[in-house]
């Protein structure tokens, strides 16, 4: 049994889990998004001070952090007990553009190329990385929400906003990934 | 998401490439069966854990912080290889220089809470 939950699981299962986490939050009388949680840590981290925007009562997303911290230990405990150790499965056509870019596929879940200690805090590596967070950030907030509370749970809810915010996200990855991903690797 | 991949830079990657139905396939099926069970909700009017009938709210506003907030979103998608909730997961799976995305994050979240208001909406 353990040897068949280790391997890797099929799309449909993650789909279907997702959904009934969705469902679950809503049993509970929340509703499924997760960035409002980095909201959440800047008002913890006293960011009330310069913005009304984060002067909010932390404890109603009390249950989003604990969400997060859910998120973290998942992280951890599928690496400790679930580990295939069979590398990620990525198409070939993949494996070579990165190539192209000087990206070397690992089989692991991220490029060690990107994240590994060296190059994460040469100045590229830094500068990467932290941009790429600040997109992720910025662009949440002001689209009010990340693929979990729009693509999620706004499309679920047949909401056409949610509709032109995953427009949006699709959109802008797209555009970093075909225009400016040459210019950056 | 780990076991399923999708907390992966380079699946993501794939997904932007369109050469894998992967990525879509973890969508599709959580979108499809999203509405399905909305719907549903809405129809039978079910009840959450305090007995109250689950209500969802309606997103206001014009398109513009949707579409402007979702392009930028979407290019810091792509280049961290995560979205929020994948970024902690990485982190407990064991990626820690993922820390320097949550901080980017973090600071991304910030700039907007003290800007917003010269942004358009």
């Amino acid at each position: 049994m353990m040897e068949f939950i280790q391997q890797p699981w099929p799309w449909y299962i993650s789909g279907l889990a997702i959904t009934l986490i969705m469902l679950l939050l809503l049993y509970n009388g929340k509703s499924f998004g997760f960035s409002s949680n980095l909201s959440t840590i800047c008002t913890l981290m006293g960011a009330g001070k310069a913005s009304s925007f984060f002067n909010v009562d932390w404890k109603k997303q009390q249950w989003n952090l604990l969400f997060l911290a859910g998120a973290i230990i998942g992280g951890f405990l599928s690496r400790s007990f679930l580990y295939s150790g069979q590398p990620l499965q990525l198409s070939q056509a993949t494996i070579n553009d990165l190539g192209k870019l000087g990206i070397p596929f690992d089989g692991g879940l991220n490029p060690s190329f990107l994240f590994n200690s060296n190059f994460a805090f040469s100045i590229k590596g830094l500068a990467i990385l932290l941009s790429a967070g600040f997109l992720v950030g910025f662009g949440s907030r002001y689209a009010g929400g990340c693929t979990s509370g729009h693509a999620i749970s706004g499309l679920s809810n047949l909401q056409l906003p949610s509709l032109w915010a995953v427009v949006g996200f699709f959109a802008g990855g797209l555009f970093m990934t075909h225009v400016l991903f040459p210019l950056i690797f | 998401m780990v076991k399923s991949e999708a907390a992966s830079w380079y699946r993501i990657q794939e997904m932007f490439r369109f050469q894998s139905f992967w990525m879509y396939g973890i969508i599709g099926t959580a979108v499809i069966s999203g509405i399905a069970a909305v719907f549903l909700i809405k129809k039978w009017r079910i009840k959450d854990a305090q007995g109250e009938v689950i209500l969802f709210q309606n997103k206001d506003g014009k398109w513009t912080k949707y579409v402007i907030g979702g392009l930028i979103f979407g290019m810091g998608w792509a280049l961290a290889g995560s979205c929020p909730g994948p970024m902690f997961v990485n982190l407990g799976y064991g990626y820690l220089t993922i820390l320097l995305v949550i901080a980017g994050a973090l600071l991304g979240t910030f700039a907007y809470g003290v800007i917003r208001h010269r942004l358009p909406h």
